[in-house]
């Protein structure tokens, strides 16, 4: 690949560097978007992409870092296009650096083809809806918050909270129902992870690649690394690099694709950074303004496409800096996702696990993915039930504190006692793997001491139908 | 030579374009990209590039097209998708007919799902064919916005106006069927084609407005009831994310009583179009008994189509929806959502590095948006002579714009500046959100300016008012007792405070919430959403006399019977009135018998 003869054209007239940044001047030849190589007197070939073509110069982001360059002996030579990454069912099993080369040793993998890593916006006319529901045996999510296929969805974190646990879990033991049956389609042959690491340390990057690469799971696994001491910059490119083989997989092979991209903040972190070199006003926090945009341009790459088999469902980990859900980042991403599932600290120094705190949590697209046929009659309902009374038990915890328990009527005792059944029952499950009928269960056993009134989200035939012992009239 | 002299992102310089006016369409590059001139500085212009500009180079041609944006209007655009210039997104994937239904089999197998670059397809169906009845006769003097003659189009009849600077007596008149580029009609020597195009930032003329005194009915209690949109006003929806806004605006888009709705997704989810798109089809409106796709237009630039373009959807959208009230139609515009526009501007305003104004927004944004907001309005169609004062046709535009602060704070410049254009003000709240109270409107921070109260009183039953005065004052009464409760417990209240807040609860829970996903509840028409508060009034009242007769606060607000005031939401719309009052008889009779 990297055989001068595919280069078109070389500037050697560098006038600045500053930062991830390279000015060169008369390069008139090099087109908005380019992938280019910068070579320097000393040490290997880094890549880099022109950011702005102007009459007479451009500026180019250096993904490799800047630092041993200098202005005299820097060439930066253009490869015509845009950055590029080979497609193929060759890239299973293997382990790629942030910009898609080998990072195991193995040989370069066997391309099929050659797509531009920006990909192209999917026309909502030709989106396939999504509601094919991901069974992930953790019951806040199963019951909850729903996962279908095609689904974007972040867990939001802190940093020391259990994210990466449950994001391998979720990969590891999602499974996919056959509507009307009790058989679970166990989609081994047809199952892919694509995982991108934007500095993470070597010790989370450690931890995925023994969940993901251990076994047979490697065949069905592609794994992309930007470590935390890699070049900051690179991390641009992570999470387009892998969206490409992503969507090769699920849109051209058919397969149902689960990306993982993790950590998005550290991946904001360098568009900041770039930002800051060019000089651009600065948004909130000193993110650039055109971070939205920036992140739905990989986020809004999930989905399903109509007479297509294949499903891209993405799973983005990010580190809310301070807990602040109104951080940039979060902030952003809620905006662009299809719901979020947030983690408490609260919960996890209770020792619940996995620490999800569902009141913060949302699907958008669970609705069209449960219900009579896809997962229960009775979900929806039992699912607000819950929501509704947790967020009261919640409310009378905090009054607990003041007024002290025996000041409390019997009902407010009652929703006290759910909401701590409920962590402790129905949120904390350890590494149990729950089917959905045991969450459902679970979620009933929580209310069998409500009378029937109280639960106005139900409709009565079903509290008839499923609430098993002690139902009060 | 004209040609490109710098790119950065959406925003392209290029010289040599003489004659090239403000907001003029070139067309840049090899691929023939669509731009927009936003500043003129000496040889040089600089233009917004409504496509992805990737591998655009310095040299590369641009070329002036001698006008502006416009958007292509005729019969065809109801139960279509079109992006933010206007293109038939069916036709771009290669499935033309697919979103109206109006083809028959569609090969989805051969579809492009990705939106290409560069595309220019002819807006309309040039090949449908529409039956055309005149409603002139030769001789007959028409002026700009006279009706020429009607085709049905979905539940409508369409109406084909005498366009902008066209007049003059009618010379020849066709009746049958044709196709948009057919003449239909011709005006003095004028040809006149059913489609015709109109600049996009350009308002469409009126000949008057109308006092905004009727409301637009949407069939969510909380709206309706305390803080009602009027037809022709405009309302918007702030809320941080996962508050509701889009269930709000999708809801809004199946049961407003509009005759006509054009639904922007301007920077949201691809996911969220394509479930109106397989949605709306199947669901019948039930004023017309067509599928409500039929009565709807999608404006689609969702978050990773080219940033330049979602400030021309929202454009595009209005100027359909002008379209279709000119015809005499009442109009609902969904704007989901203004912010992505307005953070739009504050890309393209920071690329051409302009000085910023409040958090990095251009000084320019409160122009912007007013120049959208105020194009609703209720009006007095433009037509000629034909048209007497009094007897015009009426139509009109009613916006309602989400709109996605940052943070879910509503300080930020957007929110604040549509503040001031709106006059219904729905804030989304995120703790009601949390503990999933939906809509989420929160009611003590929520507004609506418009008289139409009055409205409700004569059509729809005269205790409106008064029940809304009542539940209002009630709510804000709960609200400020509830922050007693945080500090000091319930056993602090009076008794007839605690009253107050076991009927604040049933406003709340059984009046206020609205389930977007249940079948019944989902629309709940305004006979069903008085009969509900009156029960709640009366049940209310019962409460307030068995206090005053001894019987202890605790008992009443722990009365199993209040529960089954939940159940009201589910009953269906014509048995209203006489369950209600056997329900409150009920209850009323248990509270007497403590």
């Amino acid at each position: 690949m990297t055989t001068a003869s595919l280069y078109r054209i070389g500037n050697t007239d560098v006038s600045r560097i500053a930062g991830p940044l390279v000015v060169v001047e008369a390069a008139e030849a090099l087109a908005y978007g380019d992938l280019v190589d910068v070579l320097s007197g000393q040490g290997p070939p880094r890549r880099g992409q022109v950011l702005e073509a102007a009459a007479g110069r451009a500026v180019v982001q250096v993904f490799g870092g800047t630092s041993g360059l200098g202005r005299t002996d820097t060439t930066v030579l253009s490869r015509g296009r845009s950055a590029h990454t080979g497609v193929g069912r060759d890239y299973l099993g293997r382990i790629l650096d942030g910009a898609g080369r080998p990072r195991d040793g193995g040989p370069e993998p066997l391309a099929d083809e050659e797509r531009d890593v920006n990909g192209l916006p999917l026309n909502p006319m030709v989106r396939d809806h999504p509601d094919e529901f991901i069974e992930t045996g953790i019951s806040a999510i199963d019951g909850l918050n729903t996962l279908v296929r095609g689904q974007k969805l972040p867990i939001f974190s802190g940093y020391g909270l259990p994210a990466n646990e449950l994001a391998a879990r979720i990969a590891t033991q999602a499974r996919v129902r056959v509507p009307g049956g009790n058989d679970q389609d166990r989609t081994e042959d047809n199952f892919v992870v694509v995982f991108a690491a934007m500095g993470v340390t070597r010790r989370e990057a450690e931890f995925f690649q023994s969940r993901f690469l251990a076994g047979d799971a490697a065949r069905r696994t592609v794994v992309l690394l930007n470590l935390a001491d890699d070049p900051t910059i690179e991390r641009i490119l992570t999470p387009r690099v892998a969206l490409t083989l992503a969507e090769y997989f699920a849109f051209d092979l058919g397969l149902h694709v689960l990306t993982v991209l993790t950590d998005v903040t550290a991946y904001a972190e360098a568009l900041r950074e770039i930002a800051a070199a060019r000089e651009e006003m600065p948004g909130r926090r000193g993110y650039p303004g055109y971070m939205y945009t920036d992140l739905a341009s990989l986020f809004e790459r999930a989905g399903r496409v109509r007479g297509r088999p294949g499903s891209l469902t993405q799973l983005m980990i990010l580190s809310m800096p301070d807990d602040d859900i109104t951080h940039p980042v979060p902030d952003l991403t809620g905006y662009i996702t299809e719901g979020q599932i947030v983690l408490s600290r609260e919960l996890d120094r209770a020792g619940i696990d996995p620490p999800i705190d569902v009141l913060p949590s949302l699907s958008r697209l669970m609705n069209s993915g449960i219900g009579a046929g896809r997962t229960r009659e009775d979900h929806r309902g039992l699912a607000d039930q819950l929501y509704a009374c947790y967020a009261r038990g919640k409310e009378v915890r905090r009054l607990l504190s003041i007024v002290g328990e025996s000041a409390l009527p019997a009902e407010d005792r009652r929703y006290l006692a759910l909401a701590d059944a409920f962590e402790r029952e129905f949120v904390g499950q350890a590494g149990e793997r729950r089917s959905l009928e045991q969450t459902l269960d679970a979620g009933w056993r929580l209310l069998t001491d409500f009378p029937d009134g109280e639960l106005k989200r139900l409709k009565p035939e079903f509290i008839a139908r499923y609430r098993k012992g002690g139902s009060t009239p | 030579m004209n040609s490109i002299s710098r790119v950065a992102g959406p925003v392209v310089e290029a010289t040599g374009l003489p004659g090239v006016r403000l907001f003029d369409v070139v067309r840049i590059g090899g691929q023939r990209l669509t731009g927009e001139v936003i500043r003129l500085d000496g040889d040089s212009c600089v233009a917004q590039v409504f496509e992805d500009t990737t591998g655009l180079r310095v040299g590369d041609p641009a070329e002036p097209t001698g006008g502006p944006l416009t958007v292509e209007l005729g019969p065809g655009l109801l139960g279509s998708i079109v992006d933010g210039m206007g293109r038939p997104l069916d036709v771009l994937a290669g499935v033309p007919g697919a979103a109206s239904g109006h083809s028959a089999a569609v090969p989805w197998q051969t579809a492009d799902p990705y939106v290409p670059r560069g595309a220019d397809p002819p807006r309309l169906d040039r090949d449908r064919r529409w039956r055309f009845t005149p409603a002139v006769e030769i001789g007959d003097v028409v002026e700009p916005g006279d009706v020429l003659g009607t085709t049905p189009e979905g539940p409508i009849e369409h109406r084909v106006l005498v366009p902008d600077g066209v007049s003059g007596p009618v010379s020849a008149i066709g009746a049958g069927e044709f196709t948009v580029t057919d003449e239909v009609v011709r005006v003095g020597d004028r040809p006149v084609t059913m489609a015709q195009r109109w600049p996009v930032r350009q308002a469409r003329p009126v000949r008057g407005r109308r006092p905004l005194t009727r409301p637009l009915v949407t069939g969510q209690r909380v709206l309706d009831v305390l803080f009602p949109v009027a037809r022709g006003g405009a309302a918007i929806i702030p809320g941080g994310f996962g508050t509701g806004k889009t269930v709000t605006e999708t809801s809004l888009a199946k049961y407003a009583e509009a005759d006509v709705v054009v639904y922007v997704g301007c920077g949201e989810r691809g996911n969220e179009l394509t479930e109106v798109l397989q949605e709306f089809p199947e669901l019948v409106d039930p004023r017309t008994g067509a599928p409500l796709m039929q009565r709807t237009v999608l404006v689609a630039n969702t978050s990773n189509m080219p940033v330049a373009a979602r400030e021309a959807s929202v454009y595009t959208g209005i100027t359909i929806a002008e379209y279709y009230r000119d015809q005499g139609y009442h109009v609902a515009l969904m704007a989901d959502s203004t912010s992505r526009w307005g953070e739009a501007l504050r890309e393209v305003s920071s690329r051409l590095e302009e000085i910023p104004a409040e958090d990095g927004y251009p000084a320019y944004l409160a122009t912007r948006l007013a120049g959208f907001y105020e194009r609703a309005g209720e009006v007095e169609c433009r037509c000629g002579a034909a048209g007497e004062a009094g007897t015009a046709r009426i139509g009109s535009v009613t916006i309602v714009g989400a709109v996605s602060p940052a943070g879910g704070d509503f300080s930020e410049p957007i929110t604040q500046n549509s503040l001031r254009l709106a006059g219904c003000f729905w804030a989304l709240d995120t703790s009601l959100a949390r503990r999933r109270h939906f809509p989420s409107v929160n009611w003590t921070r929520s507004y609506s300016q418009y008289p139409v109260v009055g409205w409700f009183d004569q059509h729809v039953a005269a205790d409106w008012g008064d029940l809304r005065r009542w539940a209002l004052a009630l709510l804000a009464q709960e609200a400020s007792l509830q922050e007693v409760v945080q500090l000091l417990g319930v056993e602090a209240l009076a008794p007839e405070q605690r009253v107050v807040l076991r009927t604040g609860r049933l406003l709340r829970e059984d009046f206020l919430q609205q389930s977007a996903f249940d079948e019944v509840d989902a629309s709940c028409p305004p006979a069903k959403q008085i009969a509900m508060l009156r029960a709640i009034h009366h049940v209310h009242r019962a409460l307030t006399d068995a206090l005053e007769r001894g019987v202890p606060a605790r008992q009443l607000s722990e009365l199993p019977a209040l529960a089954e005031l939940g159940r009201m939401k589910a009953w269906p719309a014509d048995d209203m009135a006489h369950r209600c009052a056997e329900l409150t008889e009920r209850i009323t009779q248990e509270v007497q018998a403590l």
